[in-house]
Formats: structure tokens, C-alpha cells, sequence
């Protein structure tokens, strides 16, 4: 903390000098006695400085260089792909910030904008009013490529926030109900190598994928558990045989209330005085009781978690779906089938 | 002084409270006593542990350990992992039998952890499990944190909830009992069998956990190494001032 004031205090001397030095060197340069009367900016001339306007104009080529790179880096996808996005998006608004405020400082002649029109009627008035509008810009000598950078920069920028608005709607297609889950895929674990029902004892909790499909579908992982099969309450038309053998139960991973990653569970090491095994989610604690069809018990979640129904290979103890989930996967929507409740 | 000179340093300090987020931690001190390995078989030690338990434990494990309806669990199996590690954390014995085991400062002295420990061993279970972190990869041990433990302990082990109980900080816990922990599941944790994790993973996670006592804080400060929450605040009060003092800096005010 004491660093912290130190910086602060710092920070503060740094500014209150350079203002007063930054005053004093202003008036100097035009010409105002130390203390001067009108450091108005709106008086202060500002001629045409073409080397301020090439500036600018780079800086506006920089920003849109930075929002096409925003947009290519959200369709192609690059290692530490959401740092070079953040290193677009943060450079792209620093040039664009830096450009205006060169332009701001030293491109847009400062004028006292006070203007007297009693009528407009007479023809001589309203010539003198287009002709000072005009003159208005004079000041400016390459007009042509500050609006053509600027365009730039406005397409760029534009693309860039318009671009993201494509996460915004994924075509999801049927992958909600369309898992990659038939009756016979194969358990693995994240390197592909099958998952044994042994594998799976009381108290642990392993994550499971469907052989063959990508990690990155949504459908594929499961959470695989193991309950005494005498405490199981699972819902009507699940019979245990199908999908529950050995006291084994495999639920979706895919919280249903905001899609996070169920990677928590809870299981209690003596039953008598501790709350009884739960299935969790880390990001809002929506709670499921796997013992009674993953049931939401706790937590803002709407609906149960999809149960998958299991099989274990007799002859090599691999553990296979037995078909599909009981329900649609993933978070709550509109009309999602609210079946497996 | 030039105007750019001022402004820069404006810009850096701006850029250095938004990325100065981490520091020293406050040393953990390490407590918690070192069990040594699990070769304690001496019959002189069982009897006296058979002893302190029927006095000390017997209430809810019951006097021979098979545990008690409604009070506490049989201990049959248990193994010294599960009783080392209950009694040299002070999670046990508990006041009363339907609290939350926390740490604690150990009830028992070393001696008397290592006799009940071989009593409670001779009931049948795992022995110690034997865990060597410097010999596990602190890069793996990270990865198998993020992936097993972090959902409830956080990413630097300072604990979080769980509904219905609390994941401890695990920045007292030794190698030993990080290990056991991970195979025992104590309270609400879940288990993690060999398959799950192995001996070098195991090995890599008490390396990492050990880590986590004074992680390296490259960017400066910790703010108590527990997240995002902290982390912002300082961001946005630091961050934002530095903001308005670049505003401040780069506009004028009209004199009147």
C-alpha cells in the first residue's frame, strides 16, 4: 500500500508541474507575458500542419488495420487466440483515441464560434455565412486523405463490432438433441482411451467423452459417478438394468442453466451427518442429486440434467452408451423440451 | 519538460495499475507436523493407540472401531492414510459429530498421532500414501489442479464453497497429507483413484500445491491471490483514476 500512495503522490506532482509548465510554455509561444490574459482555446490559431495530418491519417489506417485484424482473428482461429484479440481491439481504439486527439490538438483550426445572423433574407448575408462556413475548414490542406483514412478506420472499427454479433447466434442446428451419443459409442476419457466401468468406484468423479467425436462438442461430455444402487430414486421409465447398471450414472456435463462445465461433486464420507452426494456446478452452484435422475436440488438451474443410459461390455468391462440422453443438453431456452424433469 | 514526457508517464502508470495485480502473499507458515512413513508396527505403539482411542475416539467410532450408528463411520479399511490424516490436520476428533471436520491445530501430540495411527492401521485399509513433490512437474501439477481440484479449491488453492460445505486453503497442508487427501476424499470431497491420478501426477500436485504458498506474482501485487473480484477493484479504482488523470492531461479548460 505504501507503494501504492508513493505512485499516487507521484503521479499527482507529475501533473500539477507539467500543466503549469505546459501553460507557461503556451503563452510563451504566443507571444503572452507570463500570467497572460486569453489562453481561450477557441482563439488559438491553428495553421494547416500537414505533418499532424499525415499523423492522424496513419493512426485512422491503424485503427482499421487493427478492426480487420479483429475480425480475421474471430473467424480464423490462432494460438492464444483471445490475447491477440484483445491486443487488436485495445491498439485499434488507442490509435483511433491518439488520432483524435492529434486531430483535436493540431489539424481542427480553434475558432470562437459566436456568429450573429439577424436574417437570413438578404442574399449578400446568406453568401457571406456559405463563405465563412467554407473557410471553416480551410485549415485542413489534405482533406482527401483524412476522410479516406477515417473511412477506413470507420469500416474497420465497424466490422470489428459488428463481427462478434456472430457468437451471438450460432447456428446450434440439432446438436442440442443430436449428440454424438448412439446405443454402443464407446466411453473415453480426454486422450481417447476407454473408460472401465472399474474405473469408475464410489466417491470418485470422472468425465467422460463419446469416442470419435470432437472434445469441442457440446454433446459429447458426460460426468460418470457410481451410487449404491439401493439408494437410486431414478424417474419413471428409467429402469436401472438400462441405465444405471452396477449403480453406475452418467449425466450430460453441460449445466442447463448457462451451459458451464459441471466439474464439481460432492460426496459425502459418512452419510448419517453430511449432505448427501450432489452433482455441482462451479459457476452459479446449481445443485443435482444424482441419485434421483440429476435433479435440481439447489441453484438457478431449470431442469434436470440429460441422463445418458450405460452398458458395460461384458467381455472387456468398457463402459458404452445405451443410447441417447433422456433430454435436450445444454442450458434453458425457449421451448427446450423440459422432458427428463 | 516537453508535454509528451508527463503524458507518457501518465499512460504508464495507467498500464501498470491495470496489469500490477499480484504480490507477496503472506507467508503460510507450515504447521502442520511431518508423518513420517508408514511403517509403524510396533506392538507397544498399537496398544497404546488402541488405548488414547477407546478413550479419545470410542464415543462415535465406536470401542472397536466399527463406528456408530448415526454418530460416526466405522473406520474398518479406513487405513493410516485416512487417520493421519484426520488426526495430524486436527480435523479430528470432532466436538460434536455433526460438525464440519475443519483444520485445526492438532489435538493429539506427534506421538500419540502415531500411535492411534497404527492402531487404526491394524483395522485394515491403505497404508500412507508416499508422495515425493520434488520429484512431480510443477507444469502438470498446475494442469491436474485445474482439472480435479480448482473447481472447488481455487486456482491457487486458497478454498472456496462447495454447496452444502467449504473447501479449505490448502496453502498448511503438507505434501503428505495432500496426497492423502486425494486418495481418502475427506468430508465431501470426492476421491481420486491410480487410474485417475497416478504417482507422478500426484507427486506433481503436492509440487504444485506447495507452490501455491507463495506463488510468484509476476505482475506485483496478490491481493489475496483469490481472483477476479479484488483483482478488479483495484484495476478499476487504480485503472479509472489513471484514465481521468489522462483526461485531465489532454483537455483544456476554458478560462472565463
Amino acid at each position: 500500500m505504501r507503494s501504492l500512495g508513493r505512485m499516487l503522490g507521484f503521479v499527482l506532482a507529475a501533473i500539477l508541474g507539467w500543466r503549469r509548465s505546459a501553460q507557461r510554455h503556451a503563452e510563451e509561444l504566443e507571444g503572452i507575458p507570463p500570467g497572460g490574459r486569453d489562453v481561450d482555446p477557441r482563439r488559438r490559431h491553428v495553421p494547416a500542419d500537414p505533418r499532424a495530418e499525415l499523423l492522424v491519417a496513419l493512426l485512422l489506417l491503424l485503427t482499421g488495420a487493427c478492426g480487420v485484424a479483429v475480425v480475421v482473428l474471430l473467424i480464423v482461429e490462432v494460438a492464444n487466440g483471445t490475447q491477440w484479440l484483445g491486443l487488436a481491439f485495445g491498439l485499434g481504439f488507442g490509435a483511433l483515441a491518439a488520432a483524435l486527439i492529434v486531430a483535436g490538438k493540431r489539424v481542427v483550426p480553434q475558432e470562437l464560434a459566436v456568429e450573429e445572423r439577424p436574417k437570413f433574407t438578404d442574399p449578400e448575408a446568406v453568401n457571406e455565412t456559405v463563405e465563412m462556413v467554407r473557410e471553416g475548414g480551410e485549415g485542413i490542406s489534405r482533406r482527401g486523405l483524412l476522410a479516406g483514412a477515417a473511412g477506413v478506420a470507420a469500416v474497420g472499427i465497424g466490422g470489428a463490432l459488428i463481427a462478434p454479433a456472430a457468437s451471438l447466434g450460432p447456428n446450434v442446428a440439432n446438436r442440442i438433441d443430436d449428440t454424438p451419443w448412439r446405443r454402443g459409442t464407446r466411453v473415453v476419457d480426454a486422450r481417447g482411451r476407454a473408460i472401465l466401468a472399474a474405473d469408475v468406484v464410489q466417491g470418485t468423479f470422472v468425465t467422460g467423452y463419446a469416442e470419435g467425436a470432437s472434445v469441442r462438442d457440446v454433446g459429447s461430455p458426460i460426468v460418470l459417478v457410481r451410487l449404491d444402487p439401493s439408494v437410486l430414486r431414478l424417474p419413471a421409465g428409467r429402469p436401472l438394468a438400462e441405465w444405471a447398471p452396477q449403480g453406475l450414472l452418467a449425466y450430460s456435463k453441460i449445466c442447463t442453466h448457462a451451459a458451464c462445465a459441471i466439474s464439481l461433486y460432492r460426496y459425502p464420507s459418512f452419510r448419517a451427518t453430511q449432505p448427501r452426494p450432489a452433482l455441482v456446478c462451479p459457476c452459479h452452484y446449481s445443485t443435482f442429486d444424482p441419485a434421483r435422475g440429476a435433479k435440481v436440488i439447489f441453484g438457478p438451474a431449470g431442469r434436470s440434467l440429460p441422463q445418458l443410459p450405460l452398458a458395460i461390455d461384458a467381455a472387456t468391462g468398457e463402459l458404452r452408451a445405451n443410447g441417447g440422453f433422456s433430454g435436450s443438453i445444454g442450458p434453458a431456452w425457449l421451448d427446450v423440451d423440459r422432458g427428463g424433469q | 519538460m516537453t508535454r509528451a514526457v508527463p503524458l507518457a508517464l501518465a499512460i504508464v502508470c495507467g498500464a501498470l495499475a491495470i496489469w500490477d495485480l499480484a504480490g507477496k502473499p503472506p507467508s503460510a507458515p507450515a504447521q502442520a507436523p511431518p508423518s513420517a512413513g508408514g511403517r509403524v508396527a510396533v506392538n507397544g505403539l498399537v496398544d497404546s493407540g488402541r488405548t488414547l482411542f477407546q478413550q479419545t475416539c470410542s464415543s462415535c467410532h465406536g470401542l472397536d472401531g466399527r463406528g456408530r450408528q448415526g454418530r460416526g463411520p466405522s473406520l474398518i479399511g479406513a487405513g493410516a492414510q485416512a487417520a493421519d490424516f484426520y488426526l495430524s490436520t486436527g480435523r479430528m476428533p470432532l466436538a460434536d459429530p455433526s460438525d464440519a471436520p475443519v483444520r485445526t491445530k492438532p489435538q493429539f501430540t506427534h506421538a500419540q498421532i502415531r500411535a492411534l495411527t497404527a492402531y487404526v492401521a491394524t483395522l485394515g485399509g491403505p497404508p500412507i500414501p508416499r508422495v515425493d513433490a520434488a520429484a512431480g512437474s510443477i507444469a502438470l501439477g498446475q494442469e491436474s489442479f485445474a482439472e480435479h481440484c480448482a473447481g472447488c479449491h481455487q486456482i491457487l488453492g486458497r478454498g472456496g464453497i462447495v454447496v452444502g460445505g467449504i473447501a479449505p486453503p490448502l496453502q498448511q497442508a503438507t505434501s503428505t497429507q495432500v496426497a492423502e487427501a486425494v486418495r481418502i476424499g475427506p468430508y465431501l470431497m470426492p476421491r481420486f483413484t491410480r487410474a485417475q491420478i497416478g504417482q507422478h501426477e500426484l507427486n506433481s500436485l503436492a509440487r504444485y500445491v506447495g507452490f501455491t504458498k507463495s506463488p510468484d506474482d509476476l505482475g506485483g501485487w496478490s491481493i489475496g491471490n483469490i481472483g477476479p473480484i479484488p483483482e478488479g477493484m483495484v484495476g478499476w479504482f487504480l485503472g479509472l483514476a489513471s484514465l481521468l488523470v489522462v483526461a485531465v492531461l489532454i483537455g483544456e479548460r476554458v478560462r472565463r
